[in-house]
């Protein structure tokens, strides 16, 4: 008990540290500013300029000083070391080139994961964005619409741990003749088919898991789709209709089309989650029966082998995949950023 | 999509009966939506419903018989013979097969594993063990014997019982104390509070900056926090931790798993959202007042506190949910930095675990895993708005 008092009184604490020491460090800094290169009425013209010029040149970087400091520690430091350890071996000490990506090229479960990874890459942003889309559309039409948004949103909310137990849940497999009380085998018993015990089942496995992620995403896809929706032209869409358009005419021809960018950022949004699923996979089946995947398989080298070598090479290569969305969205925000 | 479209198209039509007024692409429209609700709401809707139901009726029917009686098969051992009382000149032996639960019925017994329904409630067998046994549909048996008992080993009685529905918290009392997720839950909590306050001043002030100041290099570093948005947490899992442990021997402590260790992580890891988020609002700020400020003579320093920090309410809610919703659902970096020793582990990882050890008490997962999502869904369901609209605001630009 007297450690569960100890950690709620350091976690206390360390919030005040955090704030009083934000406080002090942010009001300090300027006071200190001020007060060093002040200017008072006996100087000179020049040398009031010069003060007020270099006064304004230190204080952005007094405002961005913390923050670049954990960046760079926690983030760039990181990113740079892994590069250089992925050509080292097991202990980090002998330079060894390439032959940690030679050996991934070769190895059985990396194969298997680049494999599942693309299916990942394909499956889910395509099901979670289409699945967002037509909500989003429907919902907008009815008057419970905003409450649909809400149920179909929730999984937002839930870990992905939380999730593969409820679809864990859902998957449960009894041997047959047994009451089923997963919802899916009843589902397949009450069709008259066989129970399946669907975890271990290559493939189909790696579906099922896929679903549960797409269960998550498409509430997401949803509600920035449904912003863009909204956001079409009222007189587009009623000169459609007054031409006779149908409702399908509509969503292709012209919904579709007015939201194309919107699509885009979403898949690139949904796709970089995919890129970095773990706990999903950790959870359900550790990579078992064929379902590994790179990020699964990088925290087995880093913490079960403690190939630290090996684990650098494969979150290089989840890296390098992330690489392509990092530049486009470097660029699309280069670009807004001379616009404004 | 609106009211005003919907009536163009319905004008010109006709009304005749009421059947042809139904407008059959609405109804689809209904019925799909209602469709796709169920199919997004049914598993959590499952999981809630089992964390509430008895463990029994949980092991052998499905949540959606809640509300039905169920049946199970069950065994249990009838006293020896140091049990015996003697009444009236005849030995007899009493006790329940179901211990102490209450909620459940006899439906028939029997004295072998491929005979469980020999006889039904209130009906009596012969024994081996001389006598014959009669069970009450309570689950109370009493056997009877002339000759008094000998045996030394209780033999067993098979039955089949119909279990009421009944909902109990029982299970969630077990997790929380039995199984330790009451100690998880607390630990979550340590990790997500200061995880959550601590970088929002320090992106604050980073976004102000590159929002409203002029200065060299403000561009790169701008692009340097949008590229970061999307850096994959892997690639700083190794060197950090190397970093840790180098940090944790140096002060002679045996591994640099801490609070402190997490909280300062979580913060890093959450900065380049929330500088991207904030800027992206301050800078949406009108542009006047600020100007109007600084010819009045205010600092940046001034402007910041007094206008932009109050006026960036809502950014700065978003960021706060985004970080704490990401923080309490993150697995990754807690099971890294705070270690898997059963003391430190948050909820996710104590729900992992439970999956590992107690795969198949379905009681114990659904009330665990209710536990680790409830929290989430209630900042969840009171702060969707500003949840929906940092959504927006961090995607669509």
């Amino acid at each position: 008990m007297s450690d569960i008092v100890q950690q709620v009184v350091g976690a206390v604490f360390a919030i005040a540290i955090a704030l009083g020491g934000a406080v002090a460090y942010f009001w300090g800094s300027n006071w200190l500013l001020d007060k060093v290169l002040g200017t008072g009425t006996r100087m000179s013209g020049r040398e009031i300029t010069r003060r007020d010029n270099l006064r304004s040149r230190i204080r952005p970087w007094l405002f961005l000083l913390p923050a670049l400091l954990f960046l760079s520690v926690y983030l760039i430091y990181p990113v740079i070391e892994t590069f250089r350890l992925s050509l080292f071996d097991k202990t980090g000490r002998t330079f060894i080139g390439f032959s940690n990506y030679f050996w991934a090229l070769g190895d059985g479960n990396f194969q298997r994961s680049i494999v599942n990874n693309i299916v990942w890459l394909i499956v889910v942003p395509s099901f979670a964005t289409a699945f967002g889309l037509v909500i989003a559309v429907l919902a907008d039409r009815l008057w419970w619409g905003n409450i649909a948004k809400s149920l179909v949103f929730m999984p937002m909310a839930i870990s992905f741990v939380g999730a593969s137990v409820i679809w864990k849940f859902v998957y449960d497999y009894r041997a047959e003749g047994a009451e089923q009380i997963g919802l899916l085998n009843a589902v397949v018993t009450g069709l008259g088919l066989p129970p399946q015990a669907w975890i271990t089942i290559p493939f189909w496995n790696s579906i099922l898991l896929m679903v549960i992620l797409i269960w998550i995403q498409t509430g997401f896809a949803m509600v920035i789709l449904s912003a863009a929706l909204r956001g079409i032209p009222e007189e587009t869409l009623e000169a459609a209709r007054i031409d006779g358009a149908n409702d399908f005419q509509i969503f292709f021809g012209i919904m579709i089309p007015q939201i194309r960018g919107t699509i885009v950022v979403v898949w690139t949004t949904i796709t970089i989650v995919v890129l970095k699923v773990f706990d999903i996979i950790f959870a359900m089946t550790n990579g078992q029966w064929d379902t590994e995947v790179l990020a699964n398989l990088m925290f087995k080298w880093m913490f079960v082998n403690f190939d630290y070598g090996r684990g650098s090479t494969i979150a290089v290569i989840i890296m390098l995949a992330v690489l392509p969305i990092m530049i486009w969205n470097i660029r699309r925000a280069n670009a807004e950023e001379g616009t404004r | 999509m609106t009211a005003a479209v919907d009536r163009a198209r319905e004008l010109p039509r006709p009304a005749p009966g009421w059947l042809a007024r139904v407008d059959m692409g609405k109804l689809l429209a209904h019925l799909s939506l209602l469709l796709l609700v169920a199919l997004w709401t049914f598993p959590t809707a499952g999981l809630l419903i089992s964390s509430l139901r008895d463990k029994d009726q949980l092991a052998v029917s499905g949540w959606w018989t809640a509300l039905t009686t169920s049946v199970t098969q069950g065994v249990t051992r009838v006293g020896t013979a140091e049990m015996q009382i003697e009444e009236g000149g005849r030995f007899v032996i009493r006790g329940n097969l179901f211990g102490t639960d209450t909620n459940k019925a006899i439906e028939s017994f029997g004295l072998s594993n491929a005979a469980p329904a020999a006889a039904a409630a209130g009906q009596s067998l012969p024994m081996a063990d001389g006598g014959a046994i009669t069970v009450a549909a309570d689950g109370g048996f009493e056997w009877v014997s002339d000759a008094a008992f000998t045996h030394t080993r209780g033999p067993r009685v098979f039955y089949v019982a119909n279990i009421a529905p009944r909902f109990t918290v029982d299970n969630y009392i077990e997790v929380l104390t039995a199984a330790g997720v009451g100690r998880s839950f607390i630990n979550s909590f340590t990790v997500t509070i200061p995880a959550t306050i601590i970088p929002i001043l320090m992106a604050a002030f980073a976004a102000y900056a590159l929002a409203w100041m002029r200065f060299p290099f403000r561009g790169p570093i701008v692009a340097l926090v949008v590229g970061l948005l999307v850096v994959p947490l892997q690639m700083s899992l190794i060197p950090l931790l190397s970093l840790y442990n180098g940090i944790a021997n140096a002060f002679g402590a045996e591994d640099g798993k801490t609070y402190l260790g997490i909280w300062l992580a979580h913060t890093a890891f959450g900065l380049p959202l929330a500088i991207y988020l904030l800027r992206n609002y301050m800078a949406g700020l009108p542009k006047e007042i600020m100007e109007s400020a600084r010819i009045d003579g205010a600092s940046h320093f001034k402007i910041f506190t007094g206008m932009v920090l109050p006026l960036s309410f809502p950014a700065l809610a978003s960021f706060s949910i985004f970080q704490f919703l990401w923080v309490w659902n993150d697995l990754l970096v807690a099971m890294v930095f705070l270690g898997a020793q059963e003391s430190k582990l948050v909820l996710t990882g104590k729900l992992v675990s439970l999956l590992g050890s107690r795969g198949n008490n379905w009681e114990i997962l659904t009330a665990g895993a209710f536990i680790t999502i409830v929290v989430p869904l209630i900042v969840f369901f009171s702060l969707q708005r500003y949840f929906v609209r940092g959504l927006l605001s961090g995607s669509v630009k």
